[in-house]
């Protein structure tokens, strides 16, 4: 973990962001500073720690099998960047 | 089937299950209506929404769980499967990662001569469905070449169930009866419509070959894009083919996704440019964990109704019914629950069964009204079979007179009684009509008598009509031989 | 009949109190609040969108129930909300490009609470965008200015709403507080800036930046209208799994006048000699000042505390950069185009997220991706619940702590260029978040900076244990009561505006 450097250019492929080389250069150094200041967590002692899943110590929140109104489709459709009848459209999806 | 390699598959299915609303919203959960009109902002991913759990999916989960004999979590939690794609509202799918609802068990299934084998369940676990995309412009509405995409959000958040079984099916046709065991059985439970042409049930193969006798695994290739029964059979056959092939002549199998091509009959290599997908599963912090107790997981299991697997268990080895017809009275509840009553009415499963398949089925055909809705009620049925058990009517009698008690003309009995079909024993009453069919069969009387042995049969059947079926067969066949041998 | 906008200056419990006894319309309070709002803006620029129809109709709508006979707790309280909350029919943009257009179809619970309570919103008020910062300048779609000097940032990441509310633009503001964003801008405005219990207030229509730490909470003039705010929106909600169902125990009622039979822990990681002589003077008067009122100060120990801002900078990075993976073009707000849907993705979020945003998602999805979960967030999901356990510790032998609420007062603006220098304003106030605990700023007292004319608020910050927000309240009350720093500096903009 002690090795901060990180590979921006695959993050910022699975985050799907266009990155500048000049941006990636910057987002680089300054994540790899903050990075230097998170190693100090490896300072603790988190052996025998549970990770913390939740402040909240709640279990089975569930909802009901019951029928609660839909979103009017012209509302919805109203703002979708580009709609094709009661389609949402996008440019092509090439591969997976 | 290759003597020297053996085909190793499993099978992993995606079932919708049958819910009201949707997993994580109280949009409608139904097949069909108009495009993107059960959404809302949390099945569309708009911002600020956030998901809760439908109860009644987790119920069926723990049922499908229990019934193939699933251990059941006591505590299982929800993560978010991170990936980008236009069908996805939030650019997540919320599924479950590395604790599942359900662990292990298996599903017990029936090959062509009845033998009852299982196949190892890996995990079932939940999840949430997709949208779905339409793609323009191509010239075959598939994704390549095509220049943009329709998408309709009204199945985006459908519950999913994922069951994932182990790698021990041996051949094709396992794989289908695999598939057919594990339909029938949700089917049962009521969980699901697994519909494979609606898409309430879908499914990909794991395929690989090893040599015969070898324990260890050979590269395996995932399958998809198989949307039939038949298709998973011919797809996982031509897999195994090719993959025989290649490892025949020294080859090396790829591990990769193939999608299978109906059209051609061949499975092609999906292998996108771009690396394995790094979902960066963690445990969704928008909802909370599950906990099912063991008092809940034994009271799902005492109201477990019969499953398939029980049912075929029962009718292959305690009535010794055959294998096939089995398999149609357990795709058909209410047929099988008919012909449960018959049983209980004292008939003799053989004769039962053959009157079930046989002629109310064929009647259920012709007039499009199922048997078990029919004017031939279980205690019809079994009172022609006592009849016939009895001696008092022939088996070609019974079949004219469940089609008149089809049709309406009252009960069987009754029907034998006014028609005068009762079986015919009394030779006194025979030999006349025996000696009349002779008399008006020189020619066929002369072939027997010449050394034709066989026009015996024709002769018989002759006496059977003339006496509309009433005659007893052996008797007459007795006297004609009395009668003929006489000179 | 008091002047409406003299009632402006006053309390939201006044202003209920004057429209739930007819005294004033609701009709009035809000003509006079939306002619404040024209006047302050050009100065604060606390909103990004002005409600002044929708503001009018719901006015119109609470005169009608209260001459019914209703008492509505919030009678025409003019409302200030963060515009990361969602509002039918309003501009939603969380200070983002992406969201730049984008009309909200639906309310937020919290928010529906509130209009039901009597509440009339004045507009979606500017903050750092998607909530990430702690001085509103990361919003690209506005600049909004300390209402007590121009030249200083209000704070962050609600930024807007606490500049409304000192500026008399609002009587209570709607923040979220992820790390310190209600508390912080609430200090360097000098008003009450209050986040309950994680799971307390529904998170249903706040758009998400770190699900396991977003809180939505009031900042008002008083810590009375902090506690009736609470009252009106706290309570589990089935739309939210994360809201919790502990009963609600109403806080107004509690307020308490002095502070006998509480012990207050002081933080000894937490020195305010750390922050400077002006500062540690300060915050020593603050904590004799708890003294004076009967507490019995008691020195308790939070070792994990220094880890916070790391631990911090995992998690809530993490889960926004998942949270944020829906704004991809596909369905609403901006869309760029692209040769095809991934080429779309890529420019789409390349000009719509700004900066801070981005740096966030890349170290948020590095720190969830395959072979680096477990060095990055298992670890630090780990180092929060020691963090939770030193507070646990804590209370056990005291009822609340008290700490700084930021390490300075509000700073000029592009004083902190240095992306980790922010971060470390949230130094006193992350803790409180990732265990979970309710916290409250209060204004403690005041400071003259060397850089400017201008005296600049500074709070105290109190917290407790998990759902005691009543104790809380009460306490933060009687110190309130005791000391009234808000009485002692007007802001800048009144005055200009006067």
């Amino acid at each position: 973990m002690s090795d901060p450097i990180i590979d921006i250019r695959y993050v910022a492929k699975l985050a799907q962001i266009a990155l500048t080389d000049e941006e990636i250069e910057r987002f680089g150094a300054q994540l790899g500073d903050l990075l230097q200041h998170v190693a100090a967590l490896e300072r603790l002692d988190t052996e025998r720690v549970a990770a913390t899943a939740q402040v909240v110590e709640s279990r089975n929140i569930l909802r009901d099998d019951v029928a609660r109104p839909s979103l009017d489709r012209e509302t919805v459709l109203a703002q979708a960047p580009q709609r094709q009848g009661k389609f949402f459209r996008v440019p092509r999806i090439i591969g997976e | 089937m290759n003597e020297r390699y053996e085909p190793v598959i499993g099978i992993e299915c995606h079932v919708e299950l049958k819910t009201a609303t949707k997993m994580f919203c109280g949009c409608c959960n139904e097949f069909g209506g108009e495009p993107n009109t059960k959404i809302c902002p949390v099945c569309l991913g708009l911002p600020g929404a956030l998901p809760v759990p439908n109860r009644r999916a987790i119920e069926h989960i723990v049922t499908v769980g229990v019934a193939f004999g699933s251990t059941i979590a006591e505590f299982s939690k929800f993560d978010r499967k991170n990936y980008f794609y236009p069908d996805m509202p939030k650019d997540y799918q919320i599924s479950q990662y590395d604790m599942p609802v359900a662990a292990g068990g298996s599903v017990k299934y029936w090959i062509e001569d009845g033998e009852l084998r299982e196949c190892r369940l890996t995990r079932v676990h939940l999840e949430e469905d997709t949208g779905k995309s339409t793609h323009a412009g191509s010239t075959d509405g598939r994704i390549a070449g095509s220049e943009y995409s329709l998408i309709d959000f009204n199945r985006a958040g459908v519950p999913l169930m994922e069951c994932v079984s182990e790698p021990d099916l041996r051949s094709a046709q396992e794989a289908v009866a695999y598939l057919e065991a594990l339909r029938r059985t949700l089917l049962a439970l009521g969980v699901s419509d697994v519909k494979m042409e609606e898409g309430s049930l879908r499914c990909d193969a794991n395929v690989s070959v090893r040599p015969v006798g070898s324990s260890s695994y050979g590269t395996k290739t995932e399958i998809k894009n198989m949307n039939s029964f038949r298709s998973v059979e011919r797809a996982i056959a031509s897999e195994v083919a090719r993959q025989i092939a290649i490892v025949e002549s020294g080859g090396r199998i790829e591990q990769e996704t193939r999608g299978w091509d109906e059209i051609n009959g061949v499975t092609h290599s999906m292998r996108s440019k771009e690396e394995a997908h790094d979902y960066r599963y963690f445990p969704d912090p928008d909802l909370v964990p599950l906990e099912i107790s063991p008092a809940e997981v034994r009271r799902v299991t005492q109201t477990l109704p019969e499953l398939p697997a029980q049912r075929f268990e029962r009718y292959t080895a305690r009535y010794s019914i055959a294998p096939r017809q089995t398999a149609q009275l357990i795709d058909n509840p209410a047929l099988a629950g008919y012909f449960e009553r018959v049983l209980a009415l004292g008939a003799r499963p053989a004769q039962a069964i053959n009157f079930v398949l046989g002629d109310l089925s064929r009647l259920a055909n012709e007039t499009g009204v199922a048997v078990a809705e029919s004017a031939v009620t279980p205690e019809y049925l079994s009172g022609v079979i006592a009849l016939v058990e009895d001696r008092r009517i022939t088996s070609k009698v019974a079949k004219d007179v469940l089609a008149r008690c089809w049709h309406g003309e009252g009960a069987p009995a009754a029907i034998v009684e006014r028609e005068g079909l009762a079986r015919q024993s009394d030779t006194g009453a025979l030999v006349p009509l025996v000696d009349q069919m002779l008399a008006a069969h020189p020619a066929v009387v002369a072939d027997y008598r010449a050394g034709k042995q066989n026009v015996l049969g024709f002769l018989v059947g002759l006496v059977m009509k003339a006496s509309r079926g009433t005659a007893d067969p052996v008797v007459v066949k007795e006297l004609l031989n009395e009668r003929l041998s006489s000179g | 009949m008091p002047a409406s906008n003299e009632l402006l200056e006053r309390s939201a419990a006044e202003i209920a109190a004057a429209v739930n006894e007819r005294r004033v319309s609701a009709a009035e309070v809000t003509r006079a609040t939306l002619e404040r709002v024209v006047a302050t803006e050009p100065n604060v620029g606390a909103y990004l969108t002005v409600l002044a129809e929708a503001a009018l109709a719901e006015a119109a709508s609470v005169d009608r129930r209260v001459a019914q006979g209703e008492r509505l707790p919030l009678a025409g309280v003019p409302l200030a909300v963060k515009d990361n909350m969602c509002l039918t029919g309003s501009r939603t943009t969380c200070g983002s490009k992406i969201l730049e257009q984008w009309i909200a179809p639906y309310t937020s619970t919290a928010v529906a609470r509130m209009l039901a309570a009597g509440a009339i919103p004045i507009g979606k008020t500017n903050c750092d965008e998607f909530a990430m910062g702690s001085s509103c300048e990361n919003s690209a779609l506005g600049i909004t200015r300390n209402p007590y000097d121009l030249l200083r940032v209000p704070g962050g990441s609600s930024g807007g709403s606490a500049a409304a509310v000192a500026a008399f633009e609002a009587a209570i503001g709607l923040g979220s507080d992820t790390g310190g964003s209600i508390r912080e801008p609430g200090a360097f405005c000098g008003v009450v800036g209050f986040k309950p219990t994680y799971g307390r207030v529904s998170r249903y229509g706040l758009i998400a930046f770190a699900s396991s730490l977003d809180q939505i909470g009031p900042l008002t003039r008083t810590v009375e209208d902090a506690a009736l705010t609470y009252d009106a929106m706290a309570g589990f909600d089935p739309m939210d799994a994360t809201s919790v169902q502990e009963p609600v125990e109403p806080a107004a009622p509690a307020l308490r006048d002095d502070l006998h039979g509480l012990r207050v822990g002081i933080v000894r990681e937490f020195d305010p000699g750390a922050l400077g002589g002006a500062m540690d003077a300060l915050y020593r008067a603050a904590y004799a000042g708890l003294e004076r009122l009967g507490a019995e100060l008691v020195e308790v120990s939070l070792p994990t505390a220094e880890y916070g801002v790391a631990t911090y900078y995992l998690i809530a990075p993490a889960e926004c950069s998942s949270n944020l993976a829906r704004f991809d073009g596909v369905r609403y707000g901006l869309r760029v185009a692209g040769r095809d849907v991934r080429g779309m993705y890529d420019a789409t979020r390349a000009a719509g997220f700004g900066e801070e945003v981005k740096r966030r998602i890349l170290i948020g999805t590095h720190a969830l991706s395959s072979g680096y979960y477990d060095a990055y967030y298992v670890r630090a999901q780990k180092a929060r619940t020691l963090i939770a356990d030193d507070f646990r510790g804590a209370f056990a032998s005291c009822d609340l702590i008290a700490c700084p609420a930021a390490s300075c007062p509000a700073f000029r603006f592009g004083a902190k260029s240095d992306p980790y220098s922010m971060y470390l304003m949230d130094y006193y106030t992350i803790p409180m978040s990732l265990a979970g605990l309710p916290a409250i700023s209060v204004p403690c007292g005041w400071v003259q900076p060397p850089d400017g004319n201008e005296p600049l608020p500074i709070g105290l910050q109190l917290c407790g244990p998990l759902f005691a927000e009543r104790l809380l309240l009460g306490a933060a009350h009687a110190y309130e009561r005791a000391t009234n720093h808000r009485a002692t500096h007007a802001p800048l903009a009144q005055r200009l505006t006067a």
